[in-house]
């Protein structure tokens, strides 16, 4: 039986300026039931961070993202943001889904690895040619993700600076107000009108021109939608691999024998991006809350219908129940089914680029910078939703 | 009349255990530890089932009809 709730915690826990996994996340794993957390904006929530738990939460029907529009839903920053593919259910998540998910299958992006792969070496060439020390973020991290996503959507990529605020600012947590938030948002939306105009008088081989012919033809799609889709693939298609490039590079450079078995056999490098991903926490904290729609058992916890439940992925990635000793790196030994791209209907649409851009990323920094090292202080963001470095300075 | 079916099948080798189809039509699919498979591998025609297919991130759901794939739709 649930008797009174228990105490609520504030969350989240992570520092922003490390990778690593909170122990708070540690002893819930170990007490029964869920935490009750409070985040810095809206309701209380029950924080989910056993392995089977999230699976149950993400992977279940029970559990809605819509109804959080509806409700005062946990959440890092003041505004509530409405809308967008994340903040959908099934059907008409399925049908927005639908439509971009013919440009991320692994068949597709597979026909882009060879760019990838030659933007990859031409930034490392730069980087080389310059000469050392080098921020890595800067010079490689963030160029190479930008430039896959740009030329597959349609977007210009020299217009990164630009687009670069924006990005920022639609992940950060705290450092704009909600009207400065919503401003950045609408100059985005601007921004990406011109660009679908532009398509619309001039039609491309590229995702842009798909999803246009799909709202002017098709009607499947409205104006706004399709306004929102291509932000919202412009900034997740680089953001989160744009931080887990260094986070990766960090993480091997502290596990040089890792480092060392894929400089001798790359062959190893996908396996490795797995567990890599099972392994790094990238979110800082926990969000996109999934609200129950009826009496749902988890566990131990009923939670009841109408409450929100925010599952930490970075900690249900590192459960002893589900992986043998979870906080060791095992790059010979991946994993399966690890939660990095979270599960269910809302798992990472770019799943199969992000792994593709991964692994062509360690595959250039490890044979062409035989000494790679950091040369320098990582500068952190911090107050995003994802945790990585602002600067990295490296040598070779 | 004969009534149509459809054939379903998840490729064990490629399914990644993303929990999509489950998810979206649990009538139709169900996740065990590390794969998905079909509740029923004949169907009445439902355009979930193509959903399904469509939305995999594996691409490891296959849909046909007499012999013939319908999905994935092209």
């Amino acid at each position: 039986m649930q008797g009174r709730l228990p105490m609520t915690v504030a969350y989240p826990f992570n520092d922003s300026a490390n990778l690593d996994l909170h122990e708070s996340y540690y002893a819930a794993q170990k007490a029964p039931g869920m935490l009750r957390i409070q985040m810095p904006h809206g309701e209380p929530a029950w924080l989910a961070t056993r392995y089977a738990d999230a699976r149950l939460v993400l992977g279940d029907k029970r559990f809605s993202r819509a109804m959080a529009a509806e409700r005062d839903e946990p959440r890092m920053r003041s505004g509530q943001l409405a809308g967008g593919i994340l903040s959908m259910d099934p059907p008409d998540h399925t049908r927005l889904r639908t439509l971009v998910a013919k440009a991320f299958t692994v068949r597709r992006v597979e026909e882009l690895r060879p760019r990838a792969r030659e933007i990859a070496n031409d930034l490392v060439r730069d980087m080389i040619t310059a000469g050392p020390p080098a921020d890595l973020v800067d010079m490689f991290a963030l160029p190479l993700p930008v430039a896959v996503i740009c030329a597959m959507l349609g977007v210009p990529v020299e217009d990164r600076p630009r687009f670069r605020v924006w990005s920022d600012n639609a992940l950060s947590t705290s450092r704009l107000t909600a009207e400065e938030f919503q401003a950045s948002r609408e100059e985005m939306r601007e921004y990406m009108r011109g660009l679908i105009a532009g398509h619309r008088v001039e039609p491309r081989d590229d995702l842009m021109t798909a999803l246009i012919e799909a709202h002017d033809a098709g009607d499947r799609l409205s104006e706004l939608e399709l306004v929102d889709l291509c932000v919202g693939i412009l900034v997740a298609g680089h953001e989160t691999t744009a931080s887990q490039i260094p986070n990766f590079v960090l993480t091997l450079l502290d596990h040089p024998s890792a480092l060392e078995a894929l400089r001798a056999d790359p062959g190893l490098i996908p396996g490795a991006v797995e567990e890599l991903l099972r392994f790094v926490p990238l979110g800082a904290g926990a969000g996109f809350p999934r609200y129950a729609t009826e009496d749902v058992r988890v566990g131990d916890v009923l939670v009841r219908a109408g409450e929100p439940v925010v599952v930490a992925i970075g900690a249900a990635n590192r459960d002893g129940l589900r992986f043998e000793s979870p906080d060791t790196l095992k790059v010979t030994a991946p994993p399966e089914q690890h939660l990095g791209f979270g599960h269910g209907v809302h798992h990472c649409l770019g799943a199969a680029l992000a792994r593709m851009e991964l692994q062509e990323a360690l595959r250039v920094l490890l044979a062409e910078l035989p000494g790679l090292h950091l040369a320098g202080d990582v500068v952190w963001k911090s107050e995003m939703l994802v945790r990585g470095p602002v600067t990295m300075p490296v040598g070779w | 009349m004969v009534t149509m079916t459809w054939h379903v099948s998840v490729d064990k080798g490629t399914c990644g255990a993303t929990g999509m189809c489950a998810a979206l039509a649990p009538e139709l699919f169900v996740l065990d530890d590390a794969y998905a498979e079909p509740v029923r591998p004949e169907i009445e025609p439902d355009d979930l089932a193509l959903d399904a297919a469509d939305q995999c991130p594996m691409q490891a759901i296959l849909v046909s009809e007499d012999g013939k794939e319908i999905g994935p739709r092209p």
